[in-house]
C-alpha cells in the first residue's frame, strides 16, 4: 500500500513538474499576415506600434515567453506614451499589455506542445490526476476504519505551516499571479485544454478555460479524498457532492455550452456581490443585447440575491451556500481540507475579521452604487471619482489579489478559508443574515464539552467553538458556513448543526446542565 | 478584599476562580507545578496523536488572565500552615491566604510493582508525563513494542496513542472484559472487539507481576502474573487508575482520607479551606455516586458551587443527574442516569445492537414502576437535556422510546435506527410503543 502511495506522489510530482516547466518552452514566430489579422480584429491605428513590431517581432522565432512578451508589452507601452502625449486618444491601445500579447501568443505559438496537445494533456493532468489517485485512495486501508482521523496532521510539515507548506503556498501564489496578470507566459497551458474546450464552446481555450478545467479536476481529485476521509459522515459525504456537482455544471459546463449556442457566458449561481460584475455595464448591455435570455439572467441574478439567498439563509444558515454550493467554498472544502487547521483562532483575528469582511462589502456596494449612477445617467464619474477606475481598482484588490492569490494561495499559511473568512462581500451579507435572522444554529449538547480544542482547531473559519461549547451555549456566529467538521470531530458528540425555532437559539449561560438545577435557574436567570 | 488562593489550574481550580471572579472583586491566586496556563487534560492524548498543539488545548488565550485578574502562580506547594494560613512552596517561597481552594486533582495510582519506578515506565496524567511519553515513544523504531497496564479509560486512550504512531501495543486488563466495572457485559464486550480489531493485542484476566530491569536502570520486559509470560517493551503505561494527589497535605491539619475530606458545601474541617474536583472526598455519598468522583464535568460543577460559597452564597454540592462520555478507538460513548455493570433487582434491562456491532444502546428502567433509569449509547449520539428532562420528570422507559427521535443528536442525513430499536423492545416486552416524529417544538421547549 505504502509503495502505491510513493509510486502515486512519483507519478503525481512528474506531471507537476512537467506541466510548471511547460511555460518556459515554445516557439512563437509572427508572420505578416498574422500582424494585419490583429490589427484587423482590435482596430488597431497606431503605426507606431505596427512598425515596431514589424521591426522588432515579425519573422523572428522566440524560444520562449518572456522574450516574446516584453519586446511586445513594451512596443505597447511606447507606443501609448507617444499617443497620450500628443493627445491621440482613438490610436492608444486599451488593452491590459499582457492580456494583448496573450492573445498574440496564443495565435503565434507553435511547436511540439501544439502540436501534441493530448500526449501533453496526458503527461500533466493525466499523470497528476493518476499519481494524485493512487495517493489518496490507498488512505482506505492504511488510515484504518472509519472514523476521524487526524492522526500526524501537526506532526506532518505540509499541514503545520512546514516547508512544504511554505513551498505549496509559493506554487500557488506564484500560480495565481501568472494566472492574473501574466496570462500570456501560460500560452502553453491552455493549448493542453484547447481539445476539451473545442468540445464544448467551439473555441479554443482562454487561460479562464484552463483554470475552471484546473479548478475542477483538482475538486473532483480532492473531492475523493474527503470521501475516504469522512465515509463515516453523511453529512459530509452529501456536501462534497453538492459542492462538485454545483463546480462542475453550473460553473463550468453550462456556461461553456451556453457559449456554444452563442448565449451569454453566465454561471447562475454565481450571486451578486461575489459577482462583482454583474452590474457592471459591459455585462447588462451584453444581457440586453442577448434578447430574451439575456433579460432572464438578468431577473434572475437581482432575484437570487435580494430573495432567494436570504430566505435560504433563513431557513438553512449561510451554509446552504457557502459549503453546499459556492465555487470558492467548494475549492476551499475540497483542496483545502488539509489545511483547514490553520485559521486563526484568536479574538484578535475576529476582531479583524468583522472589520475588513464587511469593509469589503461595504467597498464592493459603493463601487456598484457608482457602477449603477453612471450606468443610468450616462457619467463617467459620480462627484470627482471616476466609476472606472474604482471598478479597476476592486477588480484588482479585491477580485485578483484577494480572491485568487491570498484567497487560495494562502491556504497552506492562513488555512482554507482566507478570502471566505476576511474577504466574501457575499459571505458578510449572508452572515449578517445568519446572526440576526435564521433557524440555523450549533447546538451545544448540554454540559457534555470536555474543552479539548478539536472544534476550535479544526474550525476553518477561526470561531472559537469550544469558547461556546464549554460554557453549553449554542453557536450562533455571522461567519459559520456550516461545514460541519466541528461536529464531525468532537469526540463527545457535543455539537450538533440544526435548523430550529428562532426562539432560544441564542441561549447565554453560566452554569452548565448536569451541575445543581436551583443554582442553574439562579444565575442563569440574573 | 479577601485573598483567595487556588491550589492547582485544572479544571476545579480555574472554574471556581473563573465564578470568584465573576461575583466579586477578591484577589484571585491560582497555582500550579505543572504548565502555566490551564489546558484540558482530556486532550492530551491528541496531542500525540498530532490532532492538536499544546497551544490548541488551552482553553483560553494567555491575555485572558490578567485581563480578568487572575494572578497565576508556577511553584509547588510543599506544605500547608494552617493556623498562619500560609503556603511554603518547594522553591522556598510562601504565600498566605486569606481562603485556600485545594483542587490538586489526581494521580496515577501504582500498587507497589517490582520495578515500577524505573525509566521508561509511567503514568499518562500531566503534561509531563506527555513530554515523557514523546521521548521514550517517539515512534516505532525508538520504541517497539509497548505495555499498557490497566484497562480504563485512560488506559484505552493511551493503546490508541500508541496505535496512531504504529507502536505496537500489549494491554494488561486485570478484569475478564474491557472495564467491565462500570459497562454493562454487552457494551464492554463491543469495546473488546473495538480494541481487538484495532490491532491490539488484549490481555484479558492478566495482572502484572513484575517489571524487569536491564544494565542502566531501564525497564525492558514485564512478566505477567497469570501466565508468568516474558513481554519485551520499551515503554510501559501504567493506567490502573487515579487517586488524589494530596501527599504534601497529608501532615497537615486537615482530615484526609484517600482524598481531602469534605462536607457537602466542600469545607474542609479547617474552617476557610476547601477542596473540590478529583482531590475532594465527600463523607457521605450523594445519590448513587461514589465519594471520589475523578472526572471533568464533576470537577467543574464543584468550581461552580464552592465559587458561590467563597462570595458569600453558601450553598451545598448538588449535582444533578448523573453523565458521563467517552471515546473507545472509533465508538462514541455517551451515559445518561445510571446503567450499572450488574442488573439490580428492581431493575429490567433493554439492549440492542447494530448489525454492524459498533453501535448500541442499553436501557435501564424500574420493573415495577416503569421508570426510565439510565442509557448507555455507543456509536450514536444523543440530548443531553432530552434525558436530564426525562430523569427530572421521572419519565417511564415508554415514553423515551416512543420519543427516541426527538433524543437523537447525530449529525444532519445520519441514518437513524429508532424504528428497528422500537420493534425490538416492542417484540420483547409485548408493548406497542408508537415512535413518535421529531418535534421541533417539544425539543427546544425549556422544560
Ligand atoms: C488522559 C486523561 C483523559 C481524561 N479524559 C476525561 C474525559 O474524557 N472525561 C472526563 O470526564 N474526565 C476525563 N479525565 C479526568 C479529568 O481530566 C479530571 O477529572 C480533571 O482534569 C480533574 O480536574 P482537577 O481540576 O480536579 O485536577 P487537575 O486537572 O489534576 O489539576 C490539578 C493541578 O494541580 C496541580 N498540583 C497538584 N498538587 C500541587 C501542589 N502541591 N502544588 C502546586 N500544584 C499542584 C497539578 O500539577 C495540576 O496541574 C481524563 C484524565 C486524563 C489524565
Ligand atoms: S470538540 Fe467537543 S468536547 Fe472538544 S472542546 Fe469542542 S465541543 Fe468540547
Amino acid at each position: 500500500m505504502k509503495q502505491i502511495q510513493n509510486t502515486g506522489l512519483a507519478l503525481f510530482l512528474v506531471g507537476l513538474t512537467l506541466f510548471t516547466s511547460l511555460i518556459f518552452f515554445g516557439k512563437y514566430e509572427v508572420s505578416l499576415e498574422l500582424l494585419e489579422e490583429i490589427v484587423n480584429n482590435k482596430g488597431i491605428k497606431s503605426e507606431l506600434f505596427i512598425n515596431d513590431i514589424k521591426a522588432n517581432v515579425v519573422g523572428k522565432e522566440f524560444t520562449n515567453p518572456f522574450s516574446f512578451s516584453s519586446k511586445i508589452t513594451s512596443a505597447i507601452e511606447t507606443a501609448n506614451e507617444t499617443h497620450k502625449q500628443n493627445s491621440e486618444w482613438d490610436k492608444v491601445i486599451w488593452d491590459k499589455p499582457h492580456s494583448f500579447t496573450y492573445q498574440i501568443a496564443k495565435k503565434a505559438g507553435s511547436g511540439f506542445i501544439k502540436e501534441n496537445k493530448w500526449l501533453y494533456w496526458w503527461l500533466t493532468f493525466g499523470l497528476g490526476i493518476l499519481g494524485a489517485l493512487m495517493y489518496i485512495i490507498p488512505n482506505v486501508v492504511i488510515k484504518g476504519p472509519p472514523g476521524i482521523k487526524n492522526n500526524g496532521i501537526w506532526l506532518n510539515a505540509s499541514t503545520n505551516r512546514g516547508w512544504i507548506g511554505w513551498f505549496a503556498f509559493m506554487f500557488l501564489v506564484g500560480f495565481y499571479l501568472l494566472l492574473y496578470f501574466r496570462p500570456d507566459y501560460i500560452v502553453n497551458w491552455t493549448y493542453i485544454v484547447d481539445p476539451i474546450s473545442e468540445s464544448l464552446s467551439g473555441n479554443l481555450a482562454s487561460q479562464w478555460f484552463l483554470y475552471g478545467f484546473l479548478y475542477c479536476t483538482v475538486m473532483s481529485v480532492m473531492a475523493v479524498r474527503m470521501y475516504i476521509k469522512y465515509r463515516h459522515n453523511k453529512y459530509q459525504i452529501l456536501r462534497t457532492t453538492s459542492v462538485l456537482f454545483f463546480q462542475i455544471v453550473f460553473a463550468f459546463l453550462i456556461p461553456e455550452i451556453l457559449v456554444r449556442f452563442e448565449k451569454p457566458w453566465y454561471d447562475f449561481k454565481n450571486a451578486f456581490p461575489l459577482d462583482y460584475d454583474f452590474f457592471f455595464s459591459w455585462n447588462i448591455d451584453q444581457l440586453i443585447a442577448s434578447g430574451g435570455f439575456g433579460l432572464f439572467i438578468l431577473v434572475w441574478g437581482i432575484v437570487l440575491t435580494l430573495v432567494i439567498v436570504p430566505v435560504m439563509v433563513y431557513f438553512f444558515g449561510k451554509r446552504w451556500y457557502c459549503s453546499w454550493v459556492c465555487g470558492c467554498g467548494g475549492l476551499a472544502e475540497t483542496l483545502g481540507d488539509p489545511y483547514r487547521q490553520l485559521s486563526d483562532k484568536s479574538l484578535k483575528a475576529w476582531k479583524f475579521e468583522r472589520w475588513i469582511v464587511h469593509g469589503v462589502l461595504v467597498f464592493a456596494l459603493v463601487m456598484t452604487g457608482f457602477t449603477l449612477y453612471s450606468y443610468f445617467t450616462g457619467s463617467e464619474a459620480v462627484l470627482v471619482i471616476k466609476t472606472q477606475t474604482i471598478q479597476d481598482i476592486y477588480g484588482f484588490l479585491i477580485g485578483s489579489i484577494f480572491a485568487g492569490v491570498i484567497g487560495t494561495g494562502f491556504y497552506p499559511i492562513f488555512g482554507n478559508r482566507v478570502w471566505c473568512r476576511f474577504g466574501c462581500p457575499l459571505a458578510a451579507y449572508l452572515g449578517i443574515i445568519q446572526r440576526f435572522k435564521s433557524r440555523f444554529r450549533i447546538t451545544t449538547n448540554g454540559g457534555q464539552c470536555i474543552s479539548c480544542g478539536n472544534c476550535s482547531t479544526y474550525c476553518e473559519q477561526g470561531i472559537d467553538v469550544r469558547a461556546y461549547a464549554q460554557k453549553g451555549e449554542n453557536i450562533v456566529r455571522a461567519s459559520c458556513v456550516g461545514c460541519g467538521i466541528c461536529s464531525a470531530v468532537c469526540p463527545r458528540g457535543v455539537l450538533k448543526l440544526e435548523n430550529g425555532p428562532e426562539k432560544g437559539r441564542i441561549n447565554p449561560t453560566d452554569i452548565l446542565l448536569g451541575n445543581d438545577v436551583d443554582l442553574m435557574d439562579l444565575l442563569n436567570q440574573k | 478584599m479577601a485573598h483567595i488562593v487556588i491550589i492547582g489550574n485544572g479544571i476545579s481550580g480555574v472554574t471556581a476562580a473563573r465564578h470568584i471572579r465573576k461575583n466579586s472583586e477578591n484577589r484571585i491566586t491560582v497555582i500550579s507545578a505543572e504548565t502555566k496556563h490551564f489546558f484540558s487534560r482530556t486532550a492530551l492524548m491528541y496531542i500525540y496523536m498530532g490532532h492538536m498543539k499544546y497551544e490548541h488545548t488551552k482553553p483560553y488565550e494567555d491575555w485572558f488572565w490578567k485581563k480578568n485578574k487572575i494572578e497565576l502562580k508556577q511553584g509547588f506547594v510543599n506544605s500547608i500552615e494552617t493556623n498562619s494560613k500560609t503556603l511554603h512552596f518547594a522553591e522556598g517561597d510562601t504565600l498566605q491566604y486569606d481562603k485556600l481552594i485545594i483542587a490538586t486533582g489526581s494521580k496515577p495510582n501504582k500498587f507497589g510493582w517490582p520495578g515500577q519506578d524505573l525509566e521508561c515506565v509511567q503514568g499518562l496524567y500531566s503534561k509531563q508525563d506527555l513530554d515523557s511519553l514523546e521521548v521514550y515513544a517517539p515512534n516505532n523504531k525508538a520504541c517497539k513494542h509497548a505495555v499498557i497496564v490497566g484497562g480504563g479509560l485512560i488506559g484505552i486512550e493511551l493503546a490508541e496513542m500508541l496505535h496512531s504512531r504504529h507502536i505496537p501495543v500489549t494491554f494488561l486488563v486485570r478484569e475478564s472484559s474491557f472495564w467491565n466495572g462500570v459497562l454493562p457485559k454487552e457494551e464492554s464486550e463491543m469495546i473488546n472487539k473495538e480494541i481487538i480489531s484495532n490491532g491490539i493485542d488484549l490481555r484479558l484476566y492478566s495482572n502484572l507481576k513484575e517489571i524487569i530491569s536491564d544494565e542502566n536502570g531501564k525497564a525492558k520486559s514485564i512478566i505477567i502474573q497469570e501466565t508468568g509470560e516474558e513481554i519485551p517493551c520499551d515503554i510501559i503505561g501504567l493506567t490502573a487508575g487515579v487517586s488524589p494527589n494530596i501527599d504534601f497535605i497529608k501532615d497537615s491539619d486537615i482530615e484526609t482520607n484517600r482524598g481531602v475530606k469534605v462536607n457537602r458545601f466542600l469545607e474542609t474541617n479547617i474552617s476557610d479551606i476547601y477542596a473540590i474536583g478529583d482531590c475532594a472526598e465527600q463523607h457521605e455519598t450523594i445519590g448513587y455516586r461514589r465519594p471520589i468522583e475523578a472526572v471533568w464535568y464533576t470537577g467543574r460543577m464543584m468550581g461552580e458551587t464552592v465559587a458561590q460559597t467563597i462570595c458569600g452564597n453558601r450553598r451545598a454540592y448538588n449535582p444533578g443527574h448523573w453523565f458521563n462520555s467517552a471515546k473507545f478507538f472509533d465508538i462514541e460513548y455517551q451515559t445518561y442516569g445510571w446503567v450499572w455493570a450488574q442488573t439490580k433487582d428492581n431493575e429490567a434491562r433493554f439492549y440492542w445492537e447494530h448489525e454492524s456491532g459498533k453501535k448500541c444502546i442499553h436501557i435501564n428502567y424500574d420493573k415495577n414502576t416503569r421508570e426510565f433509569i439510565g442509557i448507555n449509547t455507543f456509536g450514536i449520539r444523543m440530548r443531553h437535556e432530552f434525558f436530564d428532562k426525562v430523569l427530572t420528570k421521572k419519565q417511564s422507559v415508554e415514553y423515551v422510546l416512543e420519543h427516541l427521535a426527538d433524543a437523537n443528536f447525530d449529525p444532519e442525513f445520519y441514518k437513524l435506527h429508532e424504528k428497528e430499536i422500537v420493534e425490538k423492545f416492542n417484540t420483547e416486552n409485548d408493548t406497542n410503543i408508537q415512535l413518535k416524529k421529531r418535534n421541533w417544538k417539544r425539543i427546544f421547549q425549556p422544560n
